[in-house]
């Protein structure tokens, strides 16, 4: 058996990364879990998070992608991810995100409609995760 | 009848017009090129979420626990539909074909004893429809084609209104009308409805799921955390990547459409040029006859 498996990232405009991995760390909803090439087929919804890219064996300058949540698709040879936004870790400022999430917090103070309420939730949750990822 | 300086003035009013129109075809000519490139990136995407689709449902049996987005709201009363149309003009009977295939419908609807409300996405749509159904439209996303092109942060604004209006029990069925990209002289008004979900109409990729459905069955696949949660999930995303393709598919035909109404209007100046021409000389031409036969009458007179 091969040692390397396909993967794919794919968001909704473009293909994000197409190529062959070692082990890819996926956090999935039911909590994270690697996979590596012959995997049983599995497929997945998966919570905002980081992918893990493992290129090699052993290799230590992992590349470490955000992503909002999304599902993966894994078989034996193949695992693809489908997540609507992907960035990589290193391109997240703590800053920024910090000053994003205080003014959301005060949006949520501001927000009448039950349905703004929400949405300004998700995106308090989401931008904690990406703060969660930085800190890493 | 007018004068030699009237003809030269439209004459040059037609040169320039010509020159715009012809800026106008090339643009939209490379402005199609960057968005059919776009449909076709957003493809791989599409795939891998119908095929997983395809994959759910049959392992997942639709019951009346099952989310409204698969299974409805078992009444087909009220309907919202979707309009997509271009946000500029100047593109041949692009918008008004998708807006007459939304009216067809609409009035159909009606005549049935149903209500309906609109949702306009692009500016002409809400421009066409707002004077025939004014108390309809519910809301209209405007100015949603940007420069760059369709973002998916558009589309998904969009899936996310119709899903909040679906939470608040508005409507009970939700169809899509846009114009679908054939080819560049072709762009077909189409109407697929999206709630709820019907897997028939995931349109142009039923070779591509055949293909999956058939690795399915090849492979027995695990469900992490469970079929029916992963559906849940799965089925709204999917809403916004509809909605997502219907606009890639009608911001490449708006550009198609575009294009050939400009060549089409290039070519008319150009004819229009040759007549003013013609007759330009031809008046010229009298005045100078009009001229020599005065000055020969007066000579003779004298």
């Amino acid at each position: 058996m091969s040692k390397v498996m396909n993967f794919e990232l794919v968001s909704p405009e473009a293909k994000l990364v197409s190529e062959p991995m070692y082990q890819v760390e996926i956090p999935g909803d039911d909590g994270a879990f690697g996979v590596m090439a012959g995997h049983c087929s599995i497929l997945s919804s998966l919570r905002a998070g980081v992918v893990t890219l493992h290129k090699e064996e052993g290799s230590s300058d992992n590349r470490r992608i955000f992503i909002n949540g999304g599902f993966a698709d894994v078989s034996a040879e193949n695992c693809t991810i489908l997540a609507e936004e992907a960035i990589d870790v290193a391109d997240l400022s703590k800053e920024s995100l910090e000053q994003y999430l205080t003014d959301l917090n005060e949006d949520l103070g501001i927000a009448e409609e039950i349905h703004d309420k929400k949405h300004i939730e998700d995106n308090i949750a989401l931008t904690k995760a990406k703060l969660a990822a930085v800190a890493i | 009848m007018p004068s030699l300086r009237d003809y030269r003035d439209r004459i040059t009013s037609v040169k320039s017009t010509k020159k715009i129109t012809s800026a106008m075809k090339m643009v939209a000519a490379s402005k199609l090129r960057r968005a059919q490139g776009q449909a076709e990136a957003a493809q791989p995407y599409a795939l891998a979420m119908a095929g997983m689709l395809t994959r759910l449902s049959a392992n997942v049996v639709v019951n009346a626990a099952s989310p409204k987005l698969l299974a409805g709201t078992g009444s087909d009363q009220r309907h919202l539909i979707i309009v997509v149309t271009s946000d500029r003009g100047l593109c041949g009977g692009f918008n008004s074909n998708s807006v007459k295939c939304a009216r067809n419908k609409i009035n159909e609807l009606k005549r049935a004893g149903k209500d309906v409300s609109i949702v306009c996405v692009g500016r002409k749509g809400y421009d066409l429809l707002s004077r025939e159904f004014p108390k309809d439209i519910i809301h209209s996303f405007k100015g949603v084609f940007g420069k760059k092109g369709v973002e998916y942060a558009q589309a998904h604004k969009i899936a996310q209104y119709v899903l909040d209006r679906l939470d608040d029990n508005e409507f009970d069925i939700c169809s899509l009308v846009y114009n679908s990209f054939h080819s560049v002289m072709v762009q077909e008004p189409s109407c697929v409805q999206l709630i709820p979900f019907q897997e028939a109409l995931i349109e142009g990729l039923s070779e591509e799921i055949d293909k999956e459905v058939e690795r399915a069955v090849k492979s027995p696949y695990s469900f992490e955390p469970s079929e029916e949660e992963i559906l849940a999930k799965l089925l709204p995303r999917n809403l916004g990547i509809q909605i997502f393709r219907a606009m890639l598919d009608s911001s490449a035909g708006e550009q198609a459409a575009r294009m050939t109404a400009m060549d089409n209007a290039t070519r008319n100046a150009g004819d229009m040029i040759g007549d003013l021409t013609l007759k330009y000389n031809r008046a010229r031409q009298a005045s100078i006859t009009k001229e020599l036969i005065e000055i020969i009458s007066g000579a003779e007179a004298v």
